[in-house]
């Protein structure tokens, strides 16, 4: 089997900044991502990125694409990474539809959301559950709904939704909602939305598309009929497919200032990492001290 | 002979926007039906998909849900 100088996994900010760095280096890599943009290509608006006063996520993602197709990259585009393991001193990289072998690896798998984990929840996706508010609101006109979460995201979901839908639950598991207080004022001054606080999701049930949500609050559970479920609860690293690395206790790889775990040859990069700003620009530097720190441990090592 | 394609999306959607930027890219003749605003192709859609998510691919009546780029490229034989 061929053995890579370097496999890089993900193409969000972190990913492609590395892909750059690494090709401009001349080394031998393959990109592995299920999609170009990541996170950043989901943003509506962003107007902090350096150079940029406003860009949109999905006019950035296209920007990075471009730059990266200046190269000619070895790109794995829809590909999903399973397992990463280091053997001696070979680093085995398994995905849905092939195995790799390489000598370093940057990690920049970035953030998945955060799922409920309750029954109907994946047997319903797509099917009235939805983790993309400003994908498929529009699609929810005059149906009743409810979102789940009490972060700045559930508001922005029942914001939009205010626009579309008929009525609007949201559904806290705290007892008051975290998000900006401006944000909830505009939702509490709907007529369609009713908040709960203290309420637990039990299940998603329906036949062929979501009929209803089984909740749990002061006590009792009850059934509420709605057709679609917005849940936005957060994100998790995306980090399961790598067990020997030190993580921190949500998940996060334990990065050094130069993007080090604690195993050679494998660094990490972007939100999957301690690093503490989860930001577009801060992913992009990291991205590019992977690759610097990789080269550098392959020059050492000749 | 060029295939019919459609495409179902709604404006906010980027999923929708990085698909029909890919389409247009390779000169892909396409009729966009905004289901954020066309009632009967939401119905439409949800018929042909079983699905309630955008951005969903008609071509040639092989209906393709999301923005999968590999096999969109499989079913227009690029």
């Amino acid at each position: 089997m061929k053995l890579y100088d370097l496999i890089i996994i993900g193409a969000g900010p972190a990913g492609i900044t590395a892909t750059i760095y690494a090709a401009r280096k001349k080394m031998d890599f393959p990109v592995i991502s299920k999609d170009i943009g990541g996170q950043a290509a989901l943003s509506s608006d962003i107007q902090n990125y350096t150079g940029y006063q406003f860009i949109t996520g999905p006019e950035l993602a296209q920007k990075f694409r471009e730059h990266l197709e200046q190269f000619k990259i070895e790109l794995k585009e829809g590909e999903k990474v399973t397992l990463v393991k280091k053997e001696g001193e070979i680093i085995e990289v398994k995905t849905d539809k092939g195995k790799y072998e390489t000598k370093t690896v940057v990690i920049a798998s970035g953030r998945v959301p955060r799922k409920l984990g309750v029954k109907g929840e994946d047997e319903f996706k797509n099917r009235g559950v939805t983790c993309c508010a400003t994908c498929d609101a529009p699609l929810f006109a005059d149906m009743d709904v409810a979102v789940i979460g009490g972060g700045n995201a559930a508001l922005d979901a029942v914001l939009q939704l205010i626009k579309i839908a008929k009525k609007i639950y949201l559904l806290d598991i705290a007892s008051s909602l975290r998000a900006d207080p401006i944000m909830v004022e505009k939702a509490k001054q709907s007529e369609k939305v009713t908040i709960y606080n203290n309420t637990k999701v039990k299940e998603i049930y329906g036949t062929n598309f979501v009929q209803g949500i089984k909740i749990e609050r002061e006590g009792k559970t009850e059934n509420l009929p709605v057709e679609g479920v917005f849940v936005e609860i957060g994100s998790v690293p995306a980090s399961e497919f790598i067990q020997e690395v030190q993580k921190n206790e949500i998940g996060e790889i334990m990065v050094n200032c130069k993007c080090e775990t604690n195993i050679s040859g494998i660094y990490a990069a972007g939100d999957v990492t301690n690093v503490p700003a989860k930001q577009i620009i801060v992913a992009c530097g990291e991205g590019a001290k992977a690759v610097l720190s990789a080269f550098d441990y392959l020059s050492k090592k000749k | 002979m060029a295939k019919n394609v459609k495409v179902y999306s709604t404006p906010t959607c980027p999923y929708c926007k990085m698909l029909k930027n890919f389409l247009q890219e390779k000169n892909i003749p396409f009729t966009d039906y905004d289901v954020s605003t066309d009632r009967n192709a939401l119905i439409e859609m949800k018929q042909k998909s079983g699905q309630l998510a955008v951005p969903v691919i008609d071509i040639d009546g092989k209906i393709i849900i999301g923005f999968d780029k590999e096999v969109i490229f499989k079913e227009l034989g690029l």
